[in-house]
């Protein structure tokens, strides 16, 4: 099962659209509530991490009976160093994201505690993939 | 479907319903269907929240309740009166007297609900305190939300309060006392006046627990009507009756942040009104909001002053308990009353009989227990909905677009139910104009087709 999402830049106050469907298709297949729940929250996390941090892109959700792969696929600048980027409290967000309550630096970090899977590709300049894989066994 | 998890006292009188779908189309957890003509209830999706009750336009839904004269079969009659009770009565109508009436019209004792709310905020105030790993607590004083969050938000059922309410401590207090006093247990009944419909289903089968606390339910309205008679007809009542139960801070429990105040929280939301409290469980269930301690959540605007079984306006209702409670107050403050009742003296036997059995989730989200038949499922109402037209009209009977496409999948409707489909598969020559009238007839029952062909 095949579904997109737009991504579209600084807008924070449609966020969530991606990993609301997702959270209703998932309790419809009877998965682990705790389950939905790190899912949700990782692609919430990863969903403001792309809205904050890219000129936009698209999330793209596949869902089959044993996972659901999730791919944010930005167009951006891109994530210069990987160790700092993953690590807690780490932020380059600006004053004004701050200030909505976003970019305390604990996005990628807090999306790797919730998937089976992360894999990050990214090009300065060009743009970040972000795959994040969870097993519903 | 088949099997039912809930008693359910919403019910709708077949005979009355004209299949107008306001009903349907209001419903916050899609549980109606027009079937034959007339609304129909899916049990294990009903909340009980009443939103059918306040939209019918014909007085088709109704809630079901006790015969009135069941309180004869016992010779202790005891009534469980919530102070929204008394909200209904104009400012030039005393507590006490309605208190007494409610003696005239056949009840040996009567006891107001929010008598038990100090004893019950103590509990809850503990229970928050050892709880910090359940965070964010959630009351469970309105069953409507109780059945929402076990229907439509499974992931939280842990975060429930397993404490029984107010309305349940007041009731074996009561009947401790009256056995203290010498009563035979089994000639005590205790019956709850109660504001909404959802009250009563938790009665009836309470979550959680095994028996329910009080031996029947009245409605609200009915209760009003006949007490409301006696002072209208200036009827002499017994002036030494005292209206002198709950303190002052108690009787606001059942309204908008009543629990909150009483509750020892940092971060706490009183949400009221259920597309509200929806919303907002969905941002809990995403650990949207964080360091959350509590919330209080009621289906009903303006909480238990709005509830579907209360005579007049909720915000008048509000105001005048408001304003009761502000005179209590004032009594306290001068030691007119004392804020200690005799309740209070059985707090340890309260506590000891306050405790839930385990409250299960009942998702009416899941599909199917079995991944791939969920997943086989989920796939075709996809494919379904996209075909369908978008135009939610519930000419089909379901709810909107959305929902036929469940009921299709889930072998309950059909793909020709919808009449954008209908028109497509008669241009294909794949249906007849005669079968379609026929499948019109099914959702919409005989009489609908013959009077639109009459008024042709």
């Amino acid at each position: 099962m095949h579904n997109e999402f737009k991504v579209v830049e600084g807008d924070f106050a449609n966020a969530g659209k991606a990993s609301s469907d997702i959270k209703k298709t998932l309790k419809q297949l009877n998965i682990d509530n705790q389950k939905i729940k790190k899912i949700v929250v990782a692609v919430y996390e990863a969903e403001v991490n792309a809205i904050a941090h890219a000129y936009g892109g698209t999330i793209y959700v596949d869902i089959d009976q044993d996972k659901i792969v999730v791919v944010i696929d930005d167009v951006g600048p891109g994530i210069p160093d990987m160790d700092k980027a993953m690590t807690k409290g780490f932020s380059t967000a600006s004053a004004k994201v701050r200030e909505m309550g976003f970019g305390a630096g604990m996005g990628l970090p807090n999306i790797k505690n919730n998937v089976d899977e992360l894999e990050i590709k990214t090009e300065v300049g060009v743009g970040t993939e972000v795959k994040m894989v969870v097993n519903f066994q | 479907m088949s099997e039912n998890f809930f008693y359910h006292a919403l019910k709708i009188d077949h005979k009355i319903c004209y299949g107008c779908t306001l009903c349907m189309r209001n419903c916050p957890t899609e549980a109606i269907r027009v079937r034959n003509g007339k609304a129909t209830i899916y049990g294990n999706k009903c909340v009980d929240c009443g939103e059918c009750y306040k939209v019918c336009p014909s007085g088709a839904v109704y809630v079901a309740q006790d015969d009135f004269d069941n309180i004869y079969n016992f010779k202790y009659r005891v009534v469980l009166m919530p102070s929204v009770f008394l909200g209904q009565f104009s400012e030039d109508i005393r507590a006490s007297q309605v208190y007494s009436v409610i003696k005239d019209i056949g009840f040996t004792h009567v006891i107001e609900v929010e008598a038990a709310v100090m004893t019950h905020t103590k509990l809850t105030n503990k229970y928050i305190r050892e709880h910090e790993d359940k965070k964010p607590l959630i009351s469970t004083f309105c069953p409507a939300v109780v059945r929402l969050i076990q229907v439509k938000f499974p992931a939280l059922v842990d975060n429930l309060i397993p404490i029984k309410a107010p309305v349940d401590f007041t009731s074996i207090y009561i009947r401790k006392k009256l056995i203290d006093e010498g009563a035979d247990p089994n000639e005590i009944g205790v019956f709850y006046i109660t504001p909404c419909a959802a009250k009563i289903a938790a009665t009836k089968s309470p979550v959680g627990e095994a028996k329910s606390t009080v031996d029947g339910v009245l409605n609200m309205d009915t209760m009003y009507n006949m007490v409301y008679k006696q002072i209208k007809q200036h009827k002499e009542y017994d002036k030494t009756v005292s209206a002198n139960d709950a303190p002052s801070d108690s009787i606001l429990f059942a309204l908008t942040n009543g629990e909150k105040r009483l509750t020892h929280c940092k971060k706490s939301f009183a949400i009221d009104e259920i597309h509200n409290v929806m919303d907002f469980l969905e941002k809990v269930e995403n650990d949207e909001i964080e360091d959350l301690d509590f919330l209080e959540l009621r289906a009903c605007d303006e909480s238990c002053a709005g509830g579907i079984l209360t005579c007049g306006n909720r915000f008048l209702i509000n105001d005048r308990m408001t304003q009761r409670a502000r005179k209590l107050a004032d009594r306290e403050r001068n030691g007119e009353t004392s804020r200690r009742k005799e309740i209070h003296s059985q707090e340890e036997f309260l506590f000891a009989n306050s405790a839930v059995a385990k409250i299960m989730p009942r998702s009416m989200m899941v599909l199917d227990d079995d991944i791939s038949i969920a997943f086989e499922k989920l796939t075709k109402i996809k494919e379904i909905a996209a075909k369908l037209p978008q135009t939610d009209c519930n000419v089909c009977g379901s709810p909107s677009c959305h929902a036929l496409a469940e009921d299709i999948a889930c072998d309950e409707a059909k793909m020709s139910d919808c009449v954008f489909m209908q028109r497509n598969l008669e241009m294909r020559n794949s249906l007849k104009v005669e079968e379609s009238v026929e499948i019109m007839k099914k959702i919409w029952g005989e009489e609908k087709i013959k009077d639109y062909v009459l008024k042709k």
